[in-house]
């Protein structure tokens, strides 16, 4: 009995030796970059024309300097302002076509290809995505001539130079880029409701809006809550698209500039300082934020 | 008696004419959102088949004559496509490989053994899942120069695969409901060491977990434009990405708009037929990879 006890316990140190891979690269790859990202957001460092300037330790002054700064909070508005005007109709039109999908009475034909279509731009290269609408919508691009042809528009419209236009491209990439998998999301979601539920809710009456708001809305809000954190912590690491569609300008007057946008700035200049107060300060957000999709989730560990 | 009959019949006809109207709703909505999808591809297409200055000239519904000459101006131009398609190409890979057989190996350790710390660590792995690289960026950046990974060099961009804690997760799901511990068990009885059983046993057991996420992690790496962009800086390093990103700089209006549509074509068509051929696994294993709420 003791025999085969050790013998078990000395399988299982395969465990750690299985772990090894993920271990060592996970620190040397993620942790000692984050402990090294906050340590240098408490120093000065960066360049000055020809100068380097620091590293000197200044405490939390490249914190202070971030928060006083307006830009920082103009950035912050801009990246939320853009995630909303994505994420408002992209949780709508999912939860639509989700309930669609997921209901057995309405038997809609190509659903499968439907699927395919709207999950098909997710998978796009962000950056090949931007390109193309920034070519697509530029002064002498398809779409003003499509406008322009059809009599909406006598001349061209200038969508990179209107803060609205630009920011609801950006918005409607996104939107594109994510209604589909949001509503994959959802529909399984949706699929796991007890039909034993509806049926019930027929009996007393219910009709289909009612069915909606009263049974799958209530049970579906984990996973709506759920779907919005997660879009938010990508929101907030929004990048490629406005990056590539203003050229990293955040034109027009940097009102679609993303805080990653202002943080990649400072990679490419190396200021060491302002650039790791940045990045803990985005960390933190994004910390938050997990934790509430981690108490969210129910992820258990059998016991032996 | 013969009131209640009324009445049900009422409500039976009812919701068959509800149904009717909401499935030409449903029709009408997936319609539209399916052309919301498609258009600008179709725009792409076409474009691509015409010269710049018809493009320039106009939009046109129908595909011209020039897609030909239009990849050639593109083949001789200054972006170094074939490299920029290799480079992706093996990044990509290797990080599709590395990941998805590291991160099974991962999740087959918290799975079949019982040692200390094993909760520990399962639920660090998951609690960190969601921090996105950007924000260890700089500490990254900072350690590629101290081992002098920082210029040019592919590695950063694919070592890190093995740690995947999404792909972890996804993986320790699908072991759960697809590796009875029995199975390791005959396999200790039959004298396999753990490494034989895991390679040639377990292996072949997760093969279409490894297949989804290998296909996601593929995709991921094949679009990624952030790191990439901070690391790759000579010409024949760069990745499609990057080259996309460099048609968009400040001299876009030097470009021949038959190659920049091309050149986008040609950057996205090798993920968009991988869709294609494997939407059904690929539509599959996306709601099954996310937590459940």
């Amino acid at each position: 009995m003791k025999s085969k006890k050790s013998k078990v316990s000395a399988f299982n140190k395969w465990g750690y030796i299985f772990l090894i891979p993920f271990i060592v690269v996970y620190s040397v790859f993620q942790l000692i970059p984050l402990l090294n990202t906050i340590y240098n957001s408490f120093f000065e460092n960066y360049r000055a024309g020809l100068t380097q300037i620091g590293p000197n330790f200044v405490g939390l002054k490249n914190f202070g300097d971030l928060f006083a700064k307006p830009k920082i909070w103009k950035y912050f508005g801009n990246t939320m302002i853009m995630w909303v005007m994505g994420f408002v109709p992209q949780i709508l039109v999912s939860l639509l076509l989700g309930a669609w999908f997921s209901d057995n009475r309405l038997r809609l034909k190509a659903a499968g290809f439907f699927k395919t279509v709207i999950y098909l731009p997710n998978l796009i290269m962000a950056s090949a995505f931007s390109m193309l609408f920034f070519t697509l919508f530029s002064g002498g691009g398809p779409i003003n001539s499509i406008l322009m042809d059809l009599g909406i528009l006598s001349q061209p419209y200038q969508f990179m130079s209107n803060t609205g236009s630009a920011r609801g491209l950006i918005a409607l990439i996104n939107f594109l880029m994510w209604f589909g998998n949001t509503t994959i999301l959802l529909m399984a979601g949706m699929m796991g409701i007890d039909t034993s539920l509806y049926e019930a809710a027929e009996v007393d009456g219910a009709n289909s809006r009612q069915k909606f708001f009263r049974v799958t809305l209530p049970l579906l809000k984990p996973i709506l809550i759920y779907v919005m954190i997660t879009s938010l912590i990508g929101g907030l690491q929004m990048f490629d698209v406005p990056q590539i569609f203003t050229n990293g300008t955040g034109d027009p007057a940097n009102t679609t500039m993303t805080l990653i946008m202002y943080l990649n700035k400072h990679l490419f200049s190396r200021n060491l300082g302002a650039g790791g107060a940045l990045s803990v300060f985005l960390f933190v957000l994004t910390g938050i934020l997990s934790i509430i999709v981690f108490k969210l989730s129910d992820f258990k560990l059998e016991d032996d | 008696m013969a009131q209640n009959i009324h009445i049900d019949y009422n409500v039976k006809g009812e919701n068959k004419n509800s149904i009717h109207r909401r499935r030409a709703v449903a029709y009408v909505v997936l319609s539209l959102l399916t052309f919301l999808c498609l258009f600008w591809f179709y725009v792409l297409i076409i474009n691509a088949t015409r010269s710049s200055s018809a493009i320039q000239g106009g939009f046109s519904p129908l595909p011209g004559g020039y897609l030909l000459k239009n990849w050639s101006t593109l083949v001789h131009g200054s972006l170094p496509i074939w490299n920029g398609l290799a480079n992706s190409l093996i990044i990509s890979i290797c990080s599709a490989a590395l990941c998805t057989y590291f991160s099974a190996m991962t999740a087959y350790a918290i799975h079949v053994y019982r040692f200390a710390g094993r909760k520990f660590i399962a639920t660090f792995i998951l609690a960190v899942m969601m921090i996105p690289t950007q924000v260890t960026a700089l500490g990254f950046l900072e350690l590629l120069r101290v081992i002098h990974l920082d210029k040019d060099s592919m590695l950063p961009l694919i070592i890190p695969a093995i740690a995947a804690p999404a792909t972890f997760f996804y993986m320790k799901q699908y072991l759960d409901s697809a590796l009875p511990l029995e199975i390791v068990e005959a396999a200790r009885i039959d004298g396999s060491g753990e490494l034989r059983t895991y390679n040639t046993i377990v292996m072949p057991i997760v093969k279409p977990a490894i297949a989804v996420q290998a296909i996601f992690t593929f995709v991921s790496s094949w679009n990624n434009y952030f790191t990439p962009a901070l690391i790759l800086k000579a010409d024949n390093k760069k990745t499609l990405p990057i080259l996309i990103a460099q048609l968009r700089s400040a001299d876009y209006l030097k470009f021949d708009m038959g190659q920049v549509y091309v050149m986008i074509a040609f950057s996205i068509l090798p993920v968009v037929v991988i869709y294609l051929i494997l939407s059904k696994y690929i539509v599959g294993g996306i709601a099954a990879g996310s937590v459940k709420g």
